[in-house]
């Protein structure tokens, strides 16, 4: 059908890309990893010291650790939030679906980073929430662990990811037939039946889809525990960050990025099987 | 419960005659400003195989989801066996549907589709298994009982579909279309299989279909829709026989429509004239294909019209051949055996007693 040269002249783009972009980068990470660094020098010497140095160190397991406990209850929360919204409006929303998906859609218009400062003039101790609250004169002073807490930190990541949980989810409820509902209910099972045996158990890899993105999106953050987090909640990029920055140590740094790889990547074929598992048609 | 089909004054089922299961009270359906619906008065008897037969459009699937419970009537009540069920939820009716696309559930197996009404409903746990497998064997389908039904041909999911409903006994079993995605010859083997299904069972059967054969081999009454209103209520024989309308007429089988003209008990069609018990005025009647005969060809009726037509077309359809006629500027089909290959002008008879008045 297709000349060589057309084949080849059209598949270069994709592969430069990806070379230059993913593999490129992966590999030097890779490599990085097994170097070290020596008199604030960089040494092309292959050891393990590094992978060594994560492990003895309990602060980089604990952050580590620390992190997913963090990604879990982001997960969890805007699973709660997300699954409730995409049921609603997939099959009670009826005319106003339309309206209430742009909705859900706008705030990703909006950069993270002004987000993540409303939080922070929202939860401050001069900030919307503490002066409500003495308004309300359930507090007399500021309540200053609101900001600078895993719970602060929790929240901001809720709030920016719940979209991307709904997403997916929304997007399973709407492929379920509506005559398998019905189907259901002729059946003789009522509302929670119905539920509880078609629509969640075919809504799970929407589900599934949805909880990797807030699991992955959040193990991966590092900016909402710089706004909002404070030293109580630092998270494993941060670490990797400062490793990259300020400490200079690019090879400690790569290789706890390695390990963060491994665990998305594990993760993700984990979750794909379960997907496939789940995928019925 | 139901008289066989061949005898001459079948009209099945007429309520009063047989126990009546459902009972449609003036039932009308608006969505929005149209009139899906327009006050449809239906009973349908115990054990009868009823046939809701009508072109898209005619509201037949409407009457069908408003007796499942899936939609609301606007108007009118619908009573079962002396309860009243317009105003249950769906899974509160003794009434179970196969759906057109089969509506199985993907997620789960042969079985679990099939025992899932009789889970949810909350039957005895020591019987589920072998109801379940009782179904199945009788639409044939045990040995995939573990198959998920996207591994199943479209006839197997048709088979799962008729178990899944029929395990629950309903007192009704609602059939939207359930043979209109299986290919021509599965589709007459499905219809022979349901209704000595029906038979063997004694379950009532209502029947959506846009098909008039399916409707004909099927059914014991027709109800025909059309544009929300009941057209007709007959047995087949009756409704092929003595349409009431043009519609039916036309709808069910073929047919000439003959715009006549009535005085003194004389019907005039063109230069033909016959005597019809007929009132005065103009007058429609419809005449069969087969009524139509070629002069040579057996005894000829003392009453017979005779006409010279000219031959349009010839058709060979196996049985018969199917003919085209031009007579007096008007084209007529006709159904006739021969073995010669026609052309020219023929002449032509037919009975009286066959060309039937209908409304308009």
């Amino acid at each position: 059908m297709y000349s060589r040269t057309y084949k080849s002249l059209v598949s270069l783009p994709p592969i430069l890309w990806v070379g230059l972009f993913l593999l490129l980068p992966y590999a030097l990470m890779f490599a990085h990893s097994f170097w070290m660094v020596r008199d604030g020098i960089l040494v092309h010497q292959w050891n393990l010291q590094n992978y060594a140095k994560l492990f003895q160190n309990p602060v980089y397991v604990q952050v580590l650790l620390r992190t997913m406990r963090i990604a879990a209850g982001v997960t969890l929360l805007s699973l709660l939030l997300g699954y409730p919204l995409a049921y609603f409006m997939s099959f009670h929303a009826g005319v106003r679906k339309e309206l209430l998906y742009q909705l859900v859609i706008v705030p990703l218009w909006i950069s993270y980073l002004v987000r993540g400062y409303a939080w922070k003039t929202i939860l401050g101790s001069e900030g919307v929430l503490n002066g409500f609250l003495q308004y309300l004169h359930v507090t007399r002073e500021p309540v200053s662990f609101f900001l600078y807490s895993p719970f602060a930190v929790v929240l901001m990541l809720t709030h920016i990811y719940t979209p991307f949980v709904f997403l997916p989810l929304y997007a399973s409820l709407e492929h379920i037939p509506r005559n398998l509902v019905e189907a259901s209910h002729d059946l003789g099972a009522g509302s929670r039946a119905t539920f509880l045996r078609v629509i969640l158990p075919l809504s799970l890899p929407g589900l599934l889809a949805g909880a990797t993105f807030a699991f992955v999106l959040t193990l991966g953050d590092f900016l909402a525990p710089l706004l909002v987090g404070g030293p109580s909640s630092i998270m494993i990029a941060n670490i990797v960050q400062s490793l990259f920055g300020t400490a200079y140590d690019w090879p400690l740094g790569a290789a706890i990025s390695v390990c963060i790889l491994l665990v998305t990547i594990s993760l993700l074929f984990l979750t794909e099987r379960l997907e496939k598992r789940w995928a019925f048609r | 419960m139901t008289p066989p089909r061949s005898s001459s004054s079948d009209i099945a089922a007429v309520p009063g005659t047989a126990d009546v299961l459902l009972e449609i009270r003036g039932v009308a359906k608006r969505f929005g400003p149209r009139d899906v619906l327009k006050s449809i008065s239906l009973d349908i008897a115990a054990g009868e195989f009823l046939t809701l037969l009508g072109e898209s459009g005619s509201g037949k699937t409407t009457l069908l989801r408003l007796i499942a419970g899936f939609e609301q009537p606007s108007s009118g009540e619908i009573w079962m066996s002396g309860e009243r069920l317009d105003i249950l939820p769906p899974y509160k009716r003794r009434v179970n549907t196969v759906f057109q696309n089969y509506a199985l559930f993907p997620h789960l197996s042969v079985q679990e589709n099939v025992s899932y009404g009789l889970q949810v409903s909350g039957a005895p746990k020591a019987e589920i298994p072998s109801r379940v497998a009782e179904a199945l064997r009788m639409v044939k389908m045990r040995e995939y009982a573990a198959a998920r039904p996207a591994k199943l041909s479209g006839g197997q999911q048709q088979r799962v579909a008729l178990a899944r409903a029929l395990v629950n006994r309903p007192k009704l079993l609602l059939l939207d279309e359930p043979l209109s995605a299986l290919d021509a010859n599965l589709r007459k083997q499905m219809q022979s299989e349901l209704k000595s299904l029906q038979r063997e069972l004694g379950i009532t059967f209502l029947f959506v279909t846009h098909d008039q054969d399916e409707a004909m081999a099927l059914s014991d009454r027709i109800a025909l829709l059309k544009d929300g209103a009941l057209e007709q209520v007959a047995s087949p024989r009756e409704i092929y026989d003595h349409p009431a309308t043009s519609y039916t007429a036309q709808f069910i089988g073929q047919t000439n429509l003959l715009h006549a003209e009535v005085k003194n008990g004389l019907t005039r069609w063109g230069s033909l004239q016959w005597t019809a018990g007929h009132a005065d005025g103009p007058a429609l009647f419809s005449l069969r294909p087969e009524a139509i005969h070629l002069i040579p060809d057996g005894a000829v009726s003392p009453d017979a019209v005779r006409f010279r037509a000219t031959i349009r077309q010839q058709i060979f359809s196996g049985a018969s051949e199917q003919l085209e006629l031009e007579f007096a500027g008007q084209l007529l089909r006709a159904r006739v055996r021969t073995q010669a290959l026609l052309n020219g002008e023929q002449d032509f008879w037919f009975s009286p007693s066959d060309a039937i008045p209908v409304r308009e």
